[in-house]
């Protein structure tokens, strides 16, 4: 067990021992992302697509005046997409690309709460038996019986944009 | 909110005192005898030696204190101002600009060069042998000079004594200080100062001199030189002269009625007063709450007319006017005029004119138009390159233009002009024109044109904006390199202008760049595409007009319909975006041009007109060239703006796909 939080992303921590996070839902999985990274939670507004952008940023939002794409993460994690609910919102979230912060939405299907996690609780995404990039993963952090995942947006959005990046090139 | 570092204060500054040095120096060279513009470049140079000194730029001081000294005899008369002295101060000044850049620097040769120049030139001018001022001294004046200073004065940094000393200097001097404002020690603020002064100055100097020393303080005080014809002349002199007033000054502190204190505000100090120099930044930030606030407002109205509370409305109503207003008011600051842009290229002129050897004169016109901040910032390379194209391939030399029966200056004309929500500047020469059959030859040995391609004139004058492309048969220094031409292109497409190229051979040329006035909005076509909403600038629309129907059922095979006589190719936008939405029925094409092409968008609806504030996109949203930026709708939607060059460009590549696949 000590070795695994040894293994446990020290980008997200920062020698820390606890964390604040937001929790939400995406398909049916708990999901976190320190609190200190997120701008505002709203809820669902009306979306404009953009033709010809990647799937997983394919539209964009009016954020108070600012024009942001809104981000389905879900895509990243090869879930299936669920319906819009009442609990659906949006999460504002300011992530680094690129040296340059970039403000994103994140549609969600529930938000909880904003709460404490604990480091000696975490564990490095396991090397197998999951479907999911690991380096999407900064760690799972459990939690009675269940497993809170604390994604990795940096890797996320940078890969979304380098396949972009190269994408336009080819094209 | 930290204050802004002192050093990069002075740093803007000094860049503007540069430029009002240089513009007073080349409105010197073309009229030497110019005492405005010699005054008014010695109080740039006392300036920027000033303010160098206090921020510590020492090196900047010293250099610019010989220039300083030079141009002080200028204005005493005692040298005359010569073009060799502008020149060598001109290029003196350049080296200021070093020494402020990095005044770490090792500038110490060039500077001593420089100041070599410069004695050289002033002591050439100095034939007449004017060096003492004093010794030629016939007729003495007597002037009674009577003079306060603001309350405040001293509090401002200005000290009253080294202005007796130097009316001392000018000659024999009986300095009475009038004290009589001088309050009770309680009511005494020791920053103030109460004394004003009067002065019999018994001189050779003339009266301009008395001015001169007050020269700095001039906009705040009050002044009063009397002459007096005879008498003192004789009588007096010596005795007199220290009957004076030291007690005073420094210590000398005064009263509330102080009935000389406020001086009058004159013109020129209100004008000062009236200025506020704001980061663009902070305009930026004003210019987005502006534009979030008119959306607003937009959603109100909506509300508001769709409810039938008339209070309501009429607020609503009051919103709508004051945000257009705000909105207007915004734009208008963002405006500067285009005087400092064109203000550089006379620099430029005047050192190209020397390269090359040619005689060229630049007319400006229309300095007072205004445009939009940024976009004059990003013209200014292009500008450079195109005014430096003109002197260089432009103009003739003086013989050639003599054989040609020309003028031998040649003339460069720069002018600017609002039309229609763009700014047209052009550049116009009256030089040899642009040979087009070089152009065509060169064209087609580069393979950028097929060998006699027919070509309008207009189609073969853009060929000299392609990468690479010069007919200059030597590169010069100058230009030649066929670098630069396609710089002003690209930079005027990112600008969303357009270039636009007269020549006549044998008589010059014309190159005529339409900009729009601001970045920040743009007049756009609203239309919809399946359910989304896209702006398309309306700069690019030509016309819009209804898809026949045999057009749109048979448009299988080609897209192309007949306009006037043209043949117009159509993209199928509801294709391009993949809407998978079901088509109107009557589909509506808006013809766009491109540049030289034109080309329709099929669009399922028209909106309207629709000005609106551009937003950029999202850094994740780079690789999709197809959109320029987005717009927010009064019903607080997103709408993408088309960039239609991009657009043309991946419709042709779509199509190619579907060719090969088919």
């Amino acid at each position: 067990m000590n070795e695994a939080v040894r293994k446990i992303s020290e980008n997200l921590w920062g020698g820390r021992d606890e964390l604040e996070v937001l929790t939400f839902d995406i398909a049916g999985e708990m999901f976190a992302l320190e609190a200190v990274s997120v701008q505002e939670i709203l809820d669902l507004l009306p979306e404009t697509m953009v033709p010809g952008a990647k799937a997983f940023v394919g539209s964009v939002i009016n954020f108070r005046g600012k024009v942001i794409p809104l981000a389905d993460i879900r895509l990243a994690f090869g879930m299936e997409a669920t319906k819009p609910t009442i609990d659906s919102r949006i999460i504002v979230i300011a992530i680094n690309i690129g040296g340059e912060p970039v403000l994103a939405g994140i549609r969600t299907d529930k938000v909880h709460e904003v709460t404490t996690l604990l480091r000696a609780a975490g564990e490095p995404p396991p090397s197998v038996g999951m479907r999911w990039r690991p380096d999407f993963i900064d760690c799972l952090v459990k939690r009675g019986a269940e497993f809170i995942i604390l994604p990795n947006l940096q890797a996320i959005f940078s890969a979304q944009h380098d396949r972009s990046a190269t994408g336009a090139s080819h094209g | 909110m930290s204050f802004p570092d002192p050093i990069a204060v002075f740093r803007t500054e000094a860049a503007e005192l540069l430029e009002q040095i240089e513009a007073g120096l080349l409105d010197l060279n073309v009229n030497l005898g110019d005492k405005d513009q010699v005054d008014a470049v010695f109080r740039g140079l006392h300036t920027l030696k000033g303010s160098g000194a206090m921020f510590g730029f020492d090196a900047l001081a010293a250099f610019t204190h010989h220039c300083e000294t030079a141009f002080d005899r200028v204005r005493k008369g005692e040298v005359p101002a010569t073009q060799e002295l502008v020149t060598a101060v001109l290029e003196a000044k350049d080296h200021m600009r070093a020494l402020v850049d990095t005044p770490n620097g090792d500038h110490e040769a060039t500077g001593e060069a420089l100041l070599a120049n410069l004695r050289a030139a002033v002591d050439g001018a100095n034939s007449p042998g004017a060096a003492s001022p004093a010794k030629a001294a016939p007729g003495r004046s007597h002037f009674k000079i009577r003079f306060s200073l603001p309350q405040n004065a001293m509090a401002n940094g200005t000290n009253p004594l080294p202005l007796l000393d130097e009316l001392r200097e000018l000659g024999e001097c009986k300095i009475v200080a009038n004290r009589s404002a001088i309050p009770s020690l309680e009511l005494l603020a020791p920053t103030d100062l109460y004394i004003s002064w009067e002065v019999e100055l018994l001189t050779t100097q003339p009266r301009s001199a008395i001015d001169d020393v007050f020269i700095f303080v001039m906009d705040e005080m009050q002044l009063d030189v009397v002459t007096v014809e005879p008498p003192l002349a004789a009588g007096t002199p010596g005795k007199t002269e220290t009957a004076s007033t030291e007690a005073g000054p420094a210590a000398a502190p005064v009263a509330p009625p102080a009935p000389i204190a406020p001086a009058p505000v004159d013109a020129k100090q209100k004008k000062t007063a009236e200025n506020v120099r704001v980061p663009a930044e902070k305009l930026d930030e004003l210019m987005d709450r502006v534009g979030e606030l008119v959306i607003a407002q937009s959603r109100l109205s909506q509300l508001a007319g769709g409810s039938g509370d008339l209070q309501l409305r009429a607020v609503s109503e009051d919103v709508e006017r004051l945000s257009g207003e705000l909105r207007d008011t915004m734009m208008v600051l963002r405006m500067v005029p285009v005087t400092q842009l064109f203000g550089r290229f006379r620099r430029l002129v005047h050192d190209l004119a020397h390269e090359t050897g040619k005689t060229i004169e630049l007319l400006t016109e229309g300095e007072t138009t205004e445009v939009d901040k940024s976009v004059i910032e990003r013209l200014a390379d292009p500008l450079v390159h195109l005014v430096r194209n003109s002197c260089d391939h432009g103009l003739e030399t003086p013989e050639e233009r003599r054989a040609a029966g020309k003028p031998e200056a040649g003339h460069i004309l720069l002018s600017a002009r609002q039309q229609a929500g763009e700014v047209i500047i052009t550049i116009k020469d009256d030089g040899r024109g642009i040979n087009k059959e070089r152009v065509r030859a060169k064209a087609e040995s580069s393979g950028l044109i097929a060998p006699n391609a027919n070509l309008t004139d207009q189609e073969l004058y853009q060929l000299i904006f392609q990468p690479g492309f010069s007919t200059a048969q030597t590169v010069t220094n100058l230009s030649g390199r066929g670098v630069g031409m396609d710089v002003v292109k690209r930079t005027i497409d990112a600008l969303r202008g357009t270039i636009n190229v007269t020549s006549h051979v044998g008589k010059g040329s014309e190159i005529s760049l339409a900009i729009p006035l601001t970045l920040a909005i743009i007049d756009g076509l609203l239309v919809r595409v399946g359910d989304g909403r896209y702006v398309i600038p309306l700069s690019a629309v030509e016309e819009c007009l209804e898809l026949p129907i045999e057009e749109d059922m048979r448009s299988r095979g080609r897209s192309f319909i007949s306009l006037r006589d043209s043949l117009v190719p159509f993209l199928r936008l509801r294709d391009l975006f993949r809407t998978g939405t079901k088509p109107d029925p009557f589909q509506k094409v808006v013809v766009v041009s491109t540049g030289s092409e034109r080309v329709g968008l099929v669009v399922d609806q028209i909106i309207g007109d629709h000005q609106t504030v551009i937003k950029g996109m999202s850094k994740l949203h780079h690789d999709v060239a197809t959109f320029s930026g987005a717009t927010i709708l009064g019903d607080g939607d997103v709408a993408l703006i088309l960039d239609v060059g991009h657009l043309v460009a991946e419709g042709q590549q779509q199509e190619a796909h579907l060719r090969a696949a088919g």
